[in-house]
């Protein structure tokens, strides 16, 4: 078991694929150089540029090229640089990765893994923070994961070079260099999710960044006696709701939060699915951020933000509830 | 005259080809029009066969082909199978696409032609992909990507020529400029010269008469040899007239009065290569047999696709993912 970063493990991840399987390449803008945020430093020099690949600021071009290769036979790895960057390559994405194999009637796949960094990050303003995960959910054809740790980047990076499916795969930017243990013999599996923390009075649902925030949430919480479960859904698409059923059945209660907006987020899917099939001790609560745009300052930034102590003050708040 | 060094053989396969395009097309319009069997809308290429037919006879069975919205001529000549093809059209099972794709979205990958396409452009960036994937393989294929005048309107005309450009690419972008995109008349819209713009992005550009079969067969086999022995891409601007509508219910009535009659008489290409043939010595009954044989090879594909059922209801949950598949998913 090694420490590494989340940016590292991924890395690795991609590294240990590209020498098993040499279909496998990579290809965004400035990879050659390690890459906007440095996640792929040093696979240059071992796989050389061919399979490094750099690439114009042609978004749409280096997503529809990736997948007229694929299509020929190779396992492209995207970089899009931010997610933000990777709308201008919707239509490549939405309208032709996605649909082919159907359209096509399965004569064609795309084994492709898109990486998106998403979130907050700094100072970033309202071009370079978004978190747009449940666009993808939205879009049949498409793998959607969303990893929150070295270990699940690590090991969902390799699941997605793997899958022969289209996965559109969003890392977040503030923990690229969040360290952590790396167990490289671990597996894992689309639609399973990661148990951060047992507990049986709350159940708290999240994925990316604010999985880990979640964790921070129910250490707290525990010093006041509750004990919260924190489910850490790693993909979107295709979901754990067994493991968020399964909970929720015991605790009786529900909050789900995350960085991207509330209206129409992955939350309400999954707070929809829990009604439909569990009645809880109480009101299910949503957190995700206010209907409006991320800021450059700070003090505004913040207003956007989802923290650790929202999710613990709505835990509790749960538990104050009792049954009608 | 009779034109003596006219290589009769060749020109009576060409001649069959174009034949069995028109014919194709001709029974898909009747089976939308008279009989309702084509249910979406279907983009013909009547008039433009010569593109088509010339540009794919030098390719090989392995070299690839992408084409758009109007793609059945480039799917008939690439070698697909036209009963499959007329099922499609009519989605039907046993259509190449298991009738969920339609005229809009055929695609035959036994033959590598990569897929028509319903988005204007958007397969430019998927062809030099295509290509740039044969290159990372190591393959000695070629690619060949056809859009319409109005595609070199998009984005994806810039990203993807800039692209195979930059990667040195196997593959040659034909535009298949019939002069019109749906009713607008795409010079209308245009600014400067599309073989221009190839050029600008450093590609090798070559202008051709898209209706004279046998000029562009020679000098598409010149290009696609040359890019299989470079590996570098190369722009191919072929210019040619669309003889029926937009799609088969447009009338087309924003054309100039008598434009389509005068073209039809002095510009279609079957038109010119039988003058061709007649001048080398073919006869009319040569010539008539082949259509003949055309006409009947797509009444037998219409009635097989008339004969065939809907596809198995369930099939409409296959295929779309292998992880997260609606199947397992749908409540
Ligand atoms: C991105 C996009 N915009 C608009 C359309 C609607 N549309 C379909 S075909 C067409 C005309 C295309 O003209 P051209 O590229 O010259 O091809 P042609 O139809 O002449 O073969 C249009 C506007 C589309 N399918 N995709």
């Amino acid at each position: 078991m090694a420490v590494m970063s989340y940016a590292d493990a991924a890395k690795l991840a991609i590294a240990e694929a590209m020498r098993a399987d040499p279909t496998v390449w990579c290809v965004g803008e400035d990879l050659g150089r390690g890459g906007v945020f440095k996640q792929y430093t040093g696979l240059v020099e071992e796989f050389g540029p061919d399979r490094i690949s750099d690439a114009p600021i042609s978004e749409a071009a280096i997503m529809g090229a990736a997948f007229g290769a694929a299509m020929a036979g190779t396992r492209p790895i995207v970089e899009m640089r931010f997610a933000d960057f990777a709308l201008c390559a919707t239509d490549e994405l939405v309208n032709q990765i996605a649909k082919a194999r159907f359209m096509f009637g399965g004569q064609s796949r795309a084994p492709m893994v898109i990486r998106k960094p998403m979130g907050m990050w700094r100072s970033s303003a309202a071009q370079h923070s978004q978190s747009l995960e449940s666009w993808y959910v939205h879009i049949p054809g498409l793998v959607v994961c969303c990893p929150a740790t070295p270990q699940d980047n690590y090991t969902m990076m390799k699941a997605a070079i793997a899958c022969d499916d289209p996965v559109v795969y969003l890392e977040h930017k503030d923990i690229w260099l969040t360290e952590g243990e790396v167990d490289t013999a671990r597996t894992g599996a689309f639609g399973k999710a990661n148990i951060r923390r047992e507990g049986e009075d709350v159940t708290l649902v999240s994925w990316s960044n604010t999985a880990n925030l979640c964790v921070a949430a129910a250490e707290a919480l525990a010093q006041e006696g509750i004990g919260a479960e924190v489910i850490d859904l790693v993909s979107l698409w295709p979901w754990d709701k067994a493991a968020v059923l399964e909970s929720v059945r015991r605790t009786g209660r529900l909050v789900v939060a995350h960085e991207s907006v509330a209206v129409a987020g992955f939350g309400a899917e999954v707070v929809a699915t829990v009604a439909q099939n569990v009645m809880l001790k109480a009101p299910p609560v949503r957190l995700g951020s206010p209907r409006g745009l991320i800021a450059y300052a700070p003090n505004l930034e913040d207003q956007m933000r989802v923290t650790a102590e929202m999710i613990a003050a709505a835990a509790k708040k749960t538990m104050e509830t009792e049954p009608a | 005259m009779t034109l003596s060094n006219f290589d009769q053989e060749k020109g009576l396969a060409r001649l069959h080809l174009m034949e069995r395009i028109r014919a194709f097309e001709e029974a898909a319009r009747r089976a939308a029009v008279d009989e309702g069997l084509v249910l979406g809308a279907i983009h013909l290429s009547i008039g433009q066969e010569a593109v088509a037919a010339a540009v794919i006879e030098p390719l090989r069975r392995d070299d690839y082909i992408l084409s758009t919205h109007r793609g059945h001529g480039h799917t008939l000549a690439k070698g697909a199978d036209a009963t499959a093809m007329m099922k499609e059209l009519l989605g039907r099972e046993g259509g190449c696409c298991g009738g969920k794709g339609g005229s809009m979205h055929i695609a035959d990958f036994g033959v590598r032609m990569l897929g028509a396409n319903g988005v204007v452009g958007a397969n430019i960036t998927i062809a030099a992909g295509a290509a740039h994937g044969i290159k990372l393989l190591g393959g000695d294929q070629i690619v060949v990507c056809f859009f319409g005048d109005g595609a070199a309107n998009r984005g994806p005309f810039l990203e993807g020529v800039n692209w195979a450009g930059v990667f040195d690419l196997p593959i040659l972008f034909v535009c298949e400029d019939n002069q019109y995109s749906a009713s607008t008349l795409t010079s209308d819209m245009t600014s400067g010269d599309v073989a221009e713009r190839a050029r600008a992005l450093g590609l090798r550009t070559t202008q051709a008469d898209g209706n004279d079969v046998t000029g562009l067969a020679a000098t598409a086999a010149e290009i696609t040899a040359r890019i299989r022995e470079t590996g570098k891409p190369e722009f191919l601007h072929a210019k040619t007239y669309r003889l029926s509508g937009h799609t088969y219910f447009d009338p087309a009535t924003y054309r100039p009065e008598g434009e389509a009659d005068h073209m039809r008489e002095t510009a279609c290409p079957i038109m010119r290569l039988r003058t061709d043939l007649t001048r080398a010595g073919v006869t009319e009954g040569e010539m008539d047999a082949l259509r003949q044989a055309a006409a009947e090879e797509m009444a037998a594909a219409l009635d097989a696709a008339r004969a065939a059922p809907w596809p198995a209801d369930d099939s409409v949950f296959a295929d779309v993912q292998d992880i997260g598949s609606p199947v397992e998913e749908a409540f």
